[in-house]
């Protein structure tokens, strides 16, 4: 269910890693948990992202969501697909749903993610105390 | 910690993968397949709601005319038997207790309808002023149970379980039925902006009643609709909500609600205040607009025009229907202009918005 080759973080977003680079995005559970998306506010190419600190927000109809860095690094590129198409989070949250690529600025943090294995867990825990 | 209400329907809720949230101290159904899809069938099929939180107040005496129109601005003299108003319900200063509906059986009896979260506050109200005339008055919210059918297909779906030819109910207007063999008072009322009916009836036929409807109109697309779509498409016909456009330092006259109230008729609560009000000059304006520039306009983000503070947003959201960005707002009524530019201040920055004419969306006749 949640792809393997990804990590994850405990606010419930995913990073793929290839080499000095990550693509970031948010997770099937927790676009299913904000409903349909309708706004996507995304950092510009050239910001510096902090990791666990805001770096964008995801709006469904009734809520504003901030998203959070999973790790530190340097906006590459941008998903600017999302800007129009904002319910492409929705449809498919692991692949065209991606928000933001990154050069990592410190990949020592790559340690603390979690792997599938422990995403679902974590999601299992959160289910349990529902 | 208060554990919250539920209605009648609750199981049926969470049967049908309900996602349920807290709503006023009641544990209500926000979506079921997701709101734009909730919102997109009642606007052009059908929704079923689950409205059985809301209030039920009955009035019934000699001076129940003469009470429920001292409580309220419109005039409850002018209704027929079996019409219906909608009011707001005023404190001294003329700001605003409540918005509610009026349904006359008689001149000795009224059935008083307000929101879910105001009921105890607005019982309180009303009770306070019932040793003044010859009434009784009656809390039966607990012993009432609300269904709302709304969309263009509500009628088709609604008549074959109906004993009683709802062509003949106009808009607000009620009588009593039997729907799937349910006692029901049947009124042509509704909170979306579409055609449709809501039935008031015994708590412990709402599950029948709730699955028999759905059955009745499965083939026509109809669905269980939650409070998250109610709201959008309530705020795209531009129907106040309590709380959002309305509050007890709101006037209707500001909230765009003058003809709701009727100055020419005898004393009622907050007339001197909103005499006065109408005749100097109303501070604020309730305003519609549209998103300029890219953002989503919600409840308190403050309105601006050339970086000064005029006001603040009272509700914003997507608009299903529309496909864009829109939101009412509170603002200096000598800024209210249609077209002018204004800024909605989203996360700290101004994000440029227009005012447009309300409201947003009207259905089609």
């Amino acid at each position: 269910m949640n792809p393997t080759n990804l990590k994850y973080t405990k606010e419930h977003e995913w990073i793929k890693v290839e080499g000095t680079k990550a693509v970031i995005g948010i997770t099937d559970h927790a676009q299913h948990a904000l409903g349909d998306v309708v706004f996507v506010e995304l950092p510009t190419v050239g910001d510096d992202l902090e990791i666990d600190k805001p770096f964008g927000v995801a709006e469904s109809v009734k809520a504003v969501s901030d998203i959070y860095a999973p790790i530190s690094g340097t906006v590459a590129a941008i998903n600017e697909a999302l800007l129009d198409a904002p319910e492409t989070v929705n449809k498919d949250a692991f692949g065209e749903g991606w928000m933001v690529e990154i050069e990592l600025s410190n990949p020592a943090e790559l340690d603390n993610l979690l792997d599938a294995v422990q995403y679902e867990a974590l999601l299992a825990e959160e289910e349990g105390v529902k | 910690m208060t554990t919250l209400q539920r209605t009648s329907l609750y199981e049926a809720h969470a049967k049908a993968g309900a996602k349920l949230i807290d709503f006023g101290g009641w544990e209500m159904p926000v979506q079921y397949s997701g709101i734009l899809d909730e919102h997109r069938a009642v606007r052009t099929k059908a929704g079923l709601f689950d409205v059985s939180h809301m209030g039920e107040i009955d009035v019934q005496g000699p001076g129940a005319e003469g009470m429920v129109n001292m409580l309220i601005c419109n005039d409850a003299a002018k209704l027929a038997d079996g019409q219906i108003l909608y009011s707001p319900m005023c404190n001294h200063e003329g700001g605003i207790v409540d918005d509610l509906l009026v349904y006359r059986y008689s001149q000795e009896h009224f059935l008083l309808v307000v929101n879910a979260s105001n009921t105890a506050k607005d019982f309180a109200w009303v009770i306070q002023l019932a040793p003044k005339y010859d009434v009784q008055v009656n809390n039966i919210s607990a012993q009432t149970a609300q269904l709302a059918l709304q969309g263009p297909l509500a009628e088709r779906i609604l008549q074959p379980l109906t004993d009683i030819d709802l062509s003949r109910i106009q808009y607000y207007w009620f009588d009593n039925g039997k729907v799937a063999g349910v006692n029901c008072l049947i009124s042509r009322t509704g909170y979306t902006g579409e055609d449709g009916f809501e039935l008031y009836f015994e708590p412990q036929f709402a599950v029948n009643l709730w699955e028999e409807v759905l059955a009745a109109g499965k083939e026509d697309g109809a669905q269980p609709i939650g409070l998250g779509a109610r709201d959008t498409l309530r705020f795209e016909a531009c129907l106040p909500l309590y709380g959002n456009e309305l509050g007890d330092n709101i006037s209707p006259l500001e909230a765009g609600l003058g003809i709701f109230v009727k100055l020419d008729k005898p004393d009622f609560i907050g007339k001197k205040a909103l005499a006065v009000q109408k005749g100097a000059s109303v501070p604020r304006k309730l305003i519609g607009f549209e998103m300029i520039e890219r953002g989503i306009p919600r409840s308190h983000y403050p309105l601006a025009v050339s970086g000064r503070e005029i006001g603040f947003v009272t509700s914003g959201s997507f608009s299903p229907t529309l496909q864009k960005n829109i939101g009412l707002g509170l603002i200096e009524a000598k800024e209210a202009e249609t077209g002018k530019e204004i800024e909605v201040v989203v996360r700290g920055k101004g994000v440029k918005a227009k005012i447009i004419s309300k409201p947003f969306y009207k259905r089609g006749k």
